[in-house]
């Protein structure tokens, strides 16, 4: 579980972040949610270490980030996995490389073994037989299941995925929603996704926290969402006329 | 202004280094990068540093047979020059502002582009000391790779005062034989060597400098590129002033 705690961001004169505070839960799939330049990026990257906060807490599994030291901060990093907005394979290495290269770093296992743990985290995202290409040489949504597998091969305890249907179909999209859902239940993860797709709203959100200008402004599930009165939620989520006849034909 | 930006760059700099000079995670994969740069920065370079310390050779060998020998100068001249020449600057000096051209902005790029691209900071995140994994490799392996390149040079520089003597009929073998073999001091040779050590740590430090903290896109890839080889340049002749004082 990661509790943020009042946390605060401004960049010179901009608040970007203010006053955060929300929970995000184990073995679910919490989405972080909002138009762009709501904050969302600034949160995942503050809860991930890229960026620090200019106050609060952020607590894993009791751990606040913010306090620990280097060699703790590695340790807490290797429990976590992350699926950037573009992928960000190692361009120079093979899909398999990639999968690998987190268990070459730090697991003290075999070639062999280590090998094994690549090709059954690719089979897993059903690419088994894309191991040998390099990220060039894969679509869009090849690229970002082979991330998923990259992300997933140390088996961390946090999954940090940024956009991760940006710039795929919607197809596609719920391919990766899919994979996301089924790979934090088998693992008991804790997943937070950012998003502002709605079909990954309405597919996998469990627990969403919607950011408007910053600041938290709700957070429930898909179910509540339906119904929430909440109208800068509404703005935001029926945005499209499609969304909007959608919620006339539900009630 | 302009003092404190400088200062701010040199204190990031000094920075980046402290994380780049750590003991790595892994050996093995420090190794395995460590060999791939080797063939990358040095290896490839060797066929560009080759033809020009050919021509050089060459050139320096005319200039001084064609336009500044007379009647007072001894035949052997033109060798002496092109040898002490070759050791003593271009090989050194010279082929280090050339490197860092080539080097340097292949540096910069593949690591800016490794950064706009989130490359670096998947790193990060999986609790890899990207600056350590990255960099140090870049720097031990040109450094290591450097005094090679230097040799070859040298060799290539004398090579082409042979090639234009015989081919250009400018002068005899023997002559130039003798300009080659007068008054040599073996320390000119490691003073080269040892300068073009330090340009390799510069031309790789600073290039990682400005690749590691690209800032943007595409366009901030292309600065951060042209920002290295200049600074580097500048570096590189500054120092050489200094050290070749402090060596000689």
């Amino acid at each position: 579980m990661i509790e943020i705690k009042s946390i605060n961001k401004s960049f010179e004169d901009k608040v970007v972040l203010n006053n955060i505070g929300c929970t995000f839960e184990s073995g679910k799939t919490n989405l972080i949610i909002g138009r762009s330049g709501s904050g969302k990026t600034v949160l995942m990257n503050s809860m991930v270490g890229l960026i620090q906060p200019d106050s609060g807490e952020i607590l894993y599994d009791g751990r606040n980030l913010l306090n620990l030291s280097k060699t703790e901060m590695i340790i807490l990093r290797r429990q976590m996995g992350m699926l950037f907005q573009g992928s960000a394979l190692f361009d120079s290495m093979t899909v398999l490389e990639n999968v690998m290269f987190p268990l070459d770093m730090f697991s003290d296992e075999s070639y062999k073994e280590r090998k094994r743990r690549a090709q059954f985290c690719l089979d897993r995202v059903n690419l088994s037989d894309a191991g040998d290409k390099l990220p060039d040489e894969l679509s869009g949504g090849m690229q970002k299941r082979a991330a998923i597998a990259r992300a997933i091969a140390m088996q961390p305890k946090y999954l940090f995925c940024d956009e991760p249907n940006s710039g795929l179909d919607p197809k596609t999209s719920l391919v990766i929603d899919k994979l996301i859902y089924e790979i934090t239940k088998e693992n008991n993860m804790t997943t937070i996704v950012n998003t502002h797709d709605m079909n990954s709203v309405m597919g996998i959100g469990e627990n969403i926290v919607f950011l408007y200008h910053g600041s938290l402004e709700w957070q429930g599930n898909k179910d509540e969402i339906m119904t929430s009165d909440n109208q800068r939620l509404n703005d935001f989520i029926f945005a499209s006329d499609f969304s909007k006849r959608l919620r006339e034909a539900n009630e | 202004m302009v003092i404190l930006n400088w200062l701010t760059a040199f204190g990031k700099y000094i920075m980046m280094l402290k994380r780049v000079f750590r003991r790595p995670d892994k050996m093995r994969m420090f190794l395995k990068r460590y060999y791939t740069e080797i063939y990358q920065l040095g290896i490839d370079s060797i066929g560009i540093v080759l033809v020009i310390s050919l021509f050089i050779g060459a050139v320096i060998c005319i200039q001084f047979k064609m336009n500044i020998q007379s009647s007072w100068m001894p035949a052997w001249v033109p060798g002496y020059a092109s040898r002490e020449i070759m050791l003593l600057e271009f090989s050194s000096s010279i082929m280090c502002l050339i490197l860092s051209g080539k080097v340097g902005s292949n540096i910069a790029s593949e690591l800016g582009t490794m950064r706009v691209t989130q490359q670096i900071d998947a790193l990060e995140i999986m609790g890899v000391n990207s600056a350590n994994y990255l960099i140090l490799p870049k720097i031990t392996a040109l450094i290591t790779i450097i005094p090679i390149l230097v040799t070859f040079s040298v060799a290539a520089g004398i090579v082409g005062a042979y090639s234009i003597v015989y081919i250009g009929h400018i002068g005899t073998i023997r002559d130039l034989t003798i300009g080659m073999q007068y008054s040599f001091h073996q320390w000119f040779f490691w003073m080269g060597v040892i300068k073009a050590m330090f340009f390799a740590f510069l031309i790789t430090s600073i290039a990682s400098y400005y690749g590691y903290n690209v800032k943007g896109g595409s366009v901030e890839v292309g600065k951060a590129s042209t920002n290295a080889v200049v600074t580097s340049s500048i570096l590189i002749l500054v120092s050489d002033t200094f050290l070749t004082q402090l060596l000689s």
